[in-house]
């Protein structure tokens, strides 16, 4: 167990340095720079010009920068933002815990319905019920996010005024002091009342966009993995012994069909974050991936390198969890086979 | 004879492919008394396993089971609910299967698998559970039965996982066992054990035990009674010394020739051709395109059932000490 998760974490090293690289080009590949991105067409005179590059750094040759940018990493340094001249791992701080509340409230969604909705059409295999399921997932899997979302404004808060617009909290009827950065948590920490249904009622919307997905590939890889195991044997032998329907399908067979589910909400998460840059755009989400697409548009180069780094470092974390909750479920990995 | 524990009639279960519908049983019928232990011989495929499948109503829903009668006792399994149905599976007839490495479910400790079935059917506290789990490890001769409860399938060979098997069958005591080839997938060595544990269990308890096997030797130093099936059907019925004295149906005769103690000659005598597959079902007899002693009646017309003095054969010409009978002169 403890070889497995050496091996396991010693896997992902590799992966970082590769993320770093990828990142830093990536990020000058944008065609302008965070200079013109702020001057715009106004021009800037050159002297100021060369003093602002310098300033920045960007005067270096790119070899030099990436070197500065990997070391700084390595210390632990994500860099100054160029634009709030605050550090980055300060202002992901800040920002993440928005994102993490969405995503988790998202994936809760997905996994709540999707895992039922799999296990369901697998079990009533070839039915109306089964048929209507895979369609709605294939309909979901395919759908933009930023359309989807859309249309549940339109509907959901436009023509029906069921759930708020944007953003995150009603800031007209409430104030408080974040103390966890998780509105649901500060909502209830605040002690004011209807805080909370209010941040509940804000997350709806958003989560459903953003769990939309994975609901989808949950749904469909838990019926997949539930008809493979319903054929097995041991389901027989749990038939055999009389055993209720419930327990033989939600016990005997789910515990083995999760497996492969576990793997795949942990690929999720990767979704997730990414889905979550768009998802924050339309809603108005003020969390990480906004801070990104913003950071885009100004050219912040240290704010996209260290937050895309960030990230993706979460994403490997959450993966590397997921494989260890892997072995959890299953005990033929637990005791080395 | 006893009142019969299982009695079935005319037994039919007929699976819906996509080329139509294939029969896979035609016609069974068996009674099994308490105590007694009965083998049903046949090559693959000649519905074995699914007739007993149908008993436990563990066959899948593209089955469909169809008989005169198949009872449990005086309870009728075909208009059980299944609710009630559940009440006697595990619980009075119990099932022992031919792959005991997959049976058992890998994400359970053997304990869990075996106090399972007692939470299901015996009002026992759970301390009463873990006792009689241990008794029962002890019976099947697992040692260290304490430690092995707490063992996953995977940590288990097959001959260990069969003895968990049967254990998790004898749990409920049940009244009868229905055994599918449960030596099949084990080392030669280890079948004779497991054969040998089976058998002194049958002979302690007294409970009825319908043998599934395809191994002729088997049947000779087990059974009681056998049941031939060919094809699906029920071509031979009668007492295990009868039947290896004198095989009333063409095919059991075949088959016991077949048999290397018996074999005179260099050459194993072997059955021509391969049982009949949904396609290529003749006419009439299901063994005529196979049988030395066909005529064109047997290739035209199916058979009817001999009597029980001629091992109630599905034959127009029942073999008497290896001579084909005419029916009338027979019966």
């Amino acid at each position: 167990m403890f070889r497995f998760f050496l091996r396991r974490v010693a896997l992902t090293l590799p992966t970082f340095v590769a993320l770093m690289f990828v990142t830093f080009v990536a990020v000058r590949l944008v065609p302008g720079d965070p200079i013109e991105a702020r001057t715009g067409e106004r021009g800037i005179a050159p002297e100021r010009l060369a003093q602002l590059r310098h300033e920045l750094g960007l005067d270096q040759p790119v070899w030099r920068q990436f070197l500065d940018y990997a070391n700084g990493i390595v210390h632990g340094d994500f860099g100054v933002s160029i634009v709030t001249k605050t550090p980055v791992l300060q202002e992901f701080a800040v920002l993440f815990p928005a994102t993490l509340e969405l995503a988790f409230c998202a994936l809760i969604f997905a996994v709540v319905l999707g895992i039922p909705a799999g296990v369901l059409a697998a079990v009533k295999r070839g039915s109306v019920f089964d048929h209507a399921v895979m369609t709605v997932a294939l309909t979901g899997y395919s759908m933009p996010i930023f359309w989807w979302g859309l249309l549940l404004i339109m509907f959901m808060s436009e023509y029906l005024g069921l759930t708020p617009v944007s953003g995150r909290m009603d800031l007209i009827n409430y104030y408080f002091e974040p103390v966890t950065g998780f509105m649901l948590i500060d909502s209830i920490l605040s002690g004011q009342e209807g805080a909370f249904g209010a941040a509940a009622a804000h997350l709806v919307l958003p989560s459903i966009v953003l769990g939309t997905i994975p609901l989808a590939v949950i749904a469909r890889m838990t019926r997949s993995s539930m008809l493979e195991v319903l054929g097995e044997d041991y389901v027989r032998t749990a038939r055999a012994k009389g055993l209720s329907p419930l327990r033989v399908v939600g016990l005997h067979a789910l515990r083995n069909a999760l497996i492969p589910v576990v793997t795949v909400i942990g690929l999720q998460t990767g979704t997730l974050l990414a889905g979550a840059v768009l998802t924050e755009t339309i809603f108005a989400w003020p969390g990480v991936g906004k801070w990104l697409i913003e950071s885009i548009a100004r050219r912040d180069y240290p704010a996209l390198q260290g937050g895309i780094m960030l990230i993706s470092g979460i994403v490997i974390v959450v993966n590397l969890i997921v494989d260890l909750t892997y072995v959890a479920i299953n005990p033929r990995i637990r005791h080395g086979g | 004879m006893k009142e019969p524990l299982l009695s079935i009639r005319n037994l039919s279960v007929t699976f819906a492919t996509s080329r139509g519908p294939f029969k896979a049983v035609d016609g069974v019928d068996l009674d099994v008394a308490e105590g007694e232990l009965v083998a049903i011989v046949g090559e693959s495929g000649s519905g074995k396993s699914v007739a007993m499948l149908a008993v436990m109503g563990l066959l899948p829903w593209t089955a469909k089971v169809s008989a005169d009668r198949l009872a449990f006792g005086n309870r009728d399994l075909l208009t059980l609910s299944a609710r009630e149905r559940r009440k006697i599976i595990g619980h009075d007839i119990a099932m022992i299967f031919q792959e005991p490495m997959s049976s058992l479910n890998p994400c359970f400790t053997v304990g869990f698998q075996i106090r399972e079935a007692m939470a299901a059917h015996l009002d026992l506290s759970s301390a009463e559970r873990q006792k009689r789990a241990v008794e029962l490890l002890d019976l099947v001769g697992i040692p260290e039965p304490e430690r092995r409860l707490k063992a996953f399938p995977h940590q288990l060979s097959g001959g260990m996982s069969q003895r968990v098997m049967i254990a998790m069958a004898l749990a409920c005591s049940p009244k009868l066992i229905i055994a599918d080839e449960p030596t099949t997938a084990l080392d030669v060595t280890i079948q004779a054990q497991i054969l040998d544990l089976l058998l002194r269990l049958q002979k302690e308890s007294g409970v009825g035990l319908v043998l599934i096997t395809h191994d002729m030797g088997v049947v000779a130093e087990t059974s009681q009674r056998v049941c031939v099936q060919y094809a699906g059907q029920q071509i031979e019925m009668q007492g295990t010394r009868g039947l290896f004295a004198d095989p009333h149906h063409p095919y059991t005769a075949a088959l016991l020739d077949a048999l290397p103690e018996r074999a005179s000659g260099r050459l194993l005598p072997s059955i021509p051709g391969v049982v009949p597959g949904l396609a290529d079902r003749p006419a009439g007899c299901l063994f005529s395109p196979r049988c030395r002693f066909a005529t064109d009646t047997c290739r035209t017309v199916p058979p009817s059932r001999a009597s029980a003095a001629l091992g109630l054969a599905l034959c127009h010409y029942p073999l008497k000490d290896g001579v084909p009978q005419h029916r009338e002169f027979a019966l």
